[in-house]
């Protein structure tokens, strides 16, 4: 599905990522960890097509398409989905307006007819009963005085509504708590099929409580130096980076 | 033409046709003024940015009253607002006052000319109120507009009365077969514990040019509440000084919205006077020029007594070649202690040679006040833009949502749901054929 190949990339001359490389197939949760600065976040906006991030080397492959010709509402088009780090707060915009537009957006690019008022609503009824969003969200402005939870809530409530076949969870559980982290990651577990995939960016093991990843990879200074399964972020979470670090360290000594 | 003489001779006829009528001095005071003064020009502080004195170097016909001009009611079709069918509707044709094709259904109402009203029971309001609007606005072209006030009318709202019908008051131009110059005039009362909608736009018919010079005076008076909303989306090719002067004269409430769209060059002036304690005015604005369109929106809050809260909210947006200046000032004069004086202004710039010229002015000579003032000069929120398209949303209609979410604000101040819905309405064409 998602085929990243020997990418550099960065911000402002600023090289962050150095040969990165990953494999995502359908019905596949990985979970990219790591500590600060070491290029999760760069990753995630490269995957999304923030404009003022630069690619210098290498491919990125989605679903037999390059990705990096594509516009960020065509990658959308196409099924990937960045729920954000830090949601972006648009006060005259109502959130339900928001949402209707986006997911008429996508299905016009794929050819379908837009939801009618009947169908649109049916369809986020069930959504916001699985994210427990109350109705008044929806009237607001879209993320303008929402809480941090609300906010993260509203992004997987988007993306039930949207129903990408990429995932991408920008450090979701930051800044949630418990109750909050569990509704999100049901809502994610509830999404999960066979034929659609997530990648969970995060600093912490936590959220991996919830949504249990099939492969878990360490990201340090732009390349993945650790790949295992779901034990190796507990590992991670008890020893802290340090021991990667040092791992690294042994190695290019070596 | 030299415009001081082509004026000269139109003011002399009608001076020596009526000159001893109780306007007569007013007018020759005001005619004597702008001799002195003329049109301004970009050398004169509060007309820096905007250069009216070009549109002066053409031709124009500058119709007095024998010259009514009469509209079918085709033409007027094509001009009604929304909503026209419940209010009162006032027509000026080529700055003078049309009683037939007036429609005044409110008994609450009086409108009369003023040439009328100052000499009947009306005349001691007429009197004392009539030219304020001079101390406020220096400069010739308001004096231009007072030297000929002989054509222009007295709306009096009676007290007590909430007018249930709107007032939408057209100012019409007929440029069919000539360049027009018009000056409409009124001088509205509402009367204590009055109430009224007033809704004012602009048309003209026709290819030539106009220029409408236009000033309005509003007293309200103790326990009155006014809505004033100015929609301005006149075509490219006409100009307009367009002076809206309030006193609260009692404690009071104000509530006005200027949507300005189209035109070529638009200027606004809008003064608020607080005269009395605890008044209330808010002023919105919102103008979204295009093409080559100026406006300008010069605004003056005074408070004068202690204890009146004012807030001032324009907002613009910014296309293609389009200028515009926002000027605000806010005077809190020593004896207004008390005073809750806000003003913000917001611009967006959709273009790279849309520009913008904004200037906030608080001159506070009291001590004990809360006064803000604030503007900024953007561009559309990039992160927003990206967040938007990465849900799918196509540049173009993200731009259009944002736009729309930056002008809503204003809107929602507009009450009249067949305005506000118009206003809305024009503003969604504009993005959906214009942003790319």
């Amino acid at each position: 599905m998602l085929r990243i190949e020997n990418l550099h990339a960065g911000i402002e001359g600023k090289n962050i990522l150095k040969g990165f490389n990953l494999e995502i197939k359908p019905g596949e949760v990985h979970a990219i960890m790591g500590p600060n600065g070491s290029g999760k976040s760069t990753l995630a906006s490269v995957l999304a097509g923030r404009q003022d991030y630069e690619v210098t080397e290498g491919s990125i492959e989605f679903l037999g398409k390059d990705l990096l010709e594509l516009s960020p509402e065509k990658r959308a088009g196409e099924g990937l989905f960045l729920a954000f780090q830090y949601p972006i707060e648009i006060a005259g915009l109502s959130t339900i307006n928001f949402i209707k537009t986006s997911v008429n957006e996508i299905r016009k690019y794929r050819g379908q007819e837009p939801l009618d008022a009947v169908a649109f609503l049916k369809l986020m009824k069930e959504k916001m009963a699985l994210m427990d969003i109350d109705k008044s969200l929806l009237s607001r402005s879209l993320n303008e005085g929402f809480s941090g939870g609300e906010k993260k809530r509203n992004e997987i409530f988007q993306m039930a509504m949207i129903q990408p076949k990429l995932a991408i969870l920008d450090e979701t559980d930051s800044g949630l708590d418990i109750d909050a982290i569990r509704i999100v990651a049901n809502g994610v577990n509830t999404l999960r099929n066979k034929d659609n995939a997530v990648l969970v960016v995060t600093h912490y093991q936590r959220l991996l409580d919830y949504i249990i990843p099939d492969f878990v990879h360490v990201l340090y200074n732009g390349r993945i130096v650790k790949s295992g399964p779901k034990e190796l972020a507990l590992e991670l979470e008890e020893r802290g980076y340090e021991f990667i670090k040092n791992e690294i360290s042994v190695e290019e000594e070596v | 033409m030299n415009t001081i003489e082509y004026f000269k001779e139109r003011f002399d006829q009608i001076q020596s046709e009526n000159g001893s009528n109780g306007l007569g001095s007013l007018r020759q005071a005001a005619f004597n003024a702008f001799s002195k003064m003329g049109i301004p020009t970009v050398k004169h502080e509060e007309w820096k940015y905007t250069r009216i004195s070009g549109a002066f170097n053409k031709e124009y016909k500058f119709p007095v009253n024998r010259m009514v001009n009469h509209l079918s009611e085709d033409d007027l079709k094509a001009i009604r607002l929304p909503g026209s069918e419940q209010a009162n509707e006032l027509v000026f044709v080529n700055g003078i006052f049309s009683f037939p094709l007036s429609v005044i259904p409110s008994a609450e109402l009086i409108v009369l000319p003023l040439q009328e009203a100052s000499s009947n029971e009306y005349k001691d309001i007429v009197v004392k109120h009539l030219g304020h609007s001079s101390n406020y606005l220096k400069d010739g072209i308001n004096a231009l507009n007072t030297a000929f006030v002989q054509d222009g009318i007295f709306i009096h709202v009676k007290k007590g009365q909430v007018t249930q019908h709107p007032v939408y008051i057209y100012n019409i131009t007929d440029a069919r077969s000539d360049n027009i110059f018009s000056q409409p005039r009124s001088l509205l009362h509402i009367s204590e514990n009055a109430q009224v909608q007033l809704v004012e736009t602009y048309a003209t018919i026709g290819l030539g040019e106009s220029f409408t010079n236009q000033v309005m005076e509003i007293i309200v008076e103790k326990d009155a509440m006014v809505e004033y909303y100015k929609i301005q989306n006149d075509a490219g090719h006409t100009n307009q000084v367009s002076s809206t002067h309030i006193r609260q004269i009692g404690k009071s409430y104000i509530h006005t919205v200027v949507i300005s769209l189209n035109g070529g060059i638009v200027r606004n002036n809008l003064n608020v006077v607080l005269e009395a304690e605890h008044c209330e005015a808010h002023l919105y604005g919102l103008y979204f020029p295009m093409g080559q369109t100026h406006i300008d929106n010069h605004t003056v809050v005074d408070n004068v007594k202690p204890n009146c809260l004012s807030n001032e909210l324009y907002k613009g947006i910014l296309n293609d070649n389009a200028s515009a200046v926002f000027n605000g000032k806010i005077f809190v004069q020593p004896n207004a202690q008390k005073t809750n004086a806000y003003q913000s202004n917001k611009n967006i710039l959709l273009s790279n040679s849309a520009s913008v010229n904004t200037k906030p002015q608080l001159e506070i000579f009291a001590d004990d006040v809360k006064c803000s003032h604030g503007c900024t000069v953007g561009r559309l929120n990039e992160e927003g833009l990206f967040y938007l398209r990465s849900r799918g949303i196509s540049e173009k209609i993200a731009k259009s949502l944002l736009v729309h979410a930056f002008a809503i604000d204003i809107l929602e101040h507009i009450k009249p749901e067949p305005i506000r819905m118009y206003v809305d309405r024009l503003i969604s064409e504009r993005l959906e054929f214009n942003i790319t």
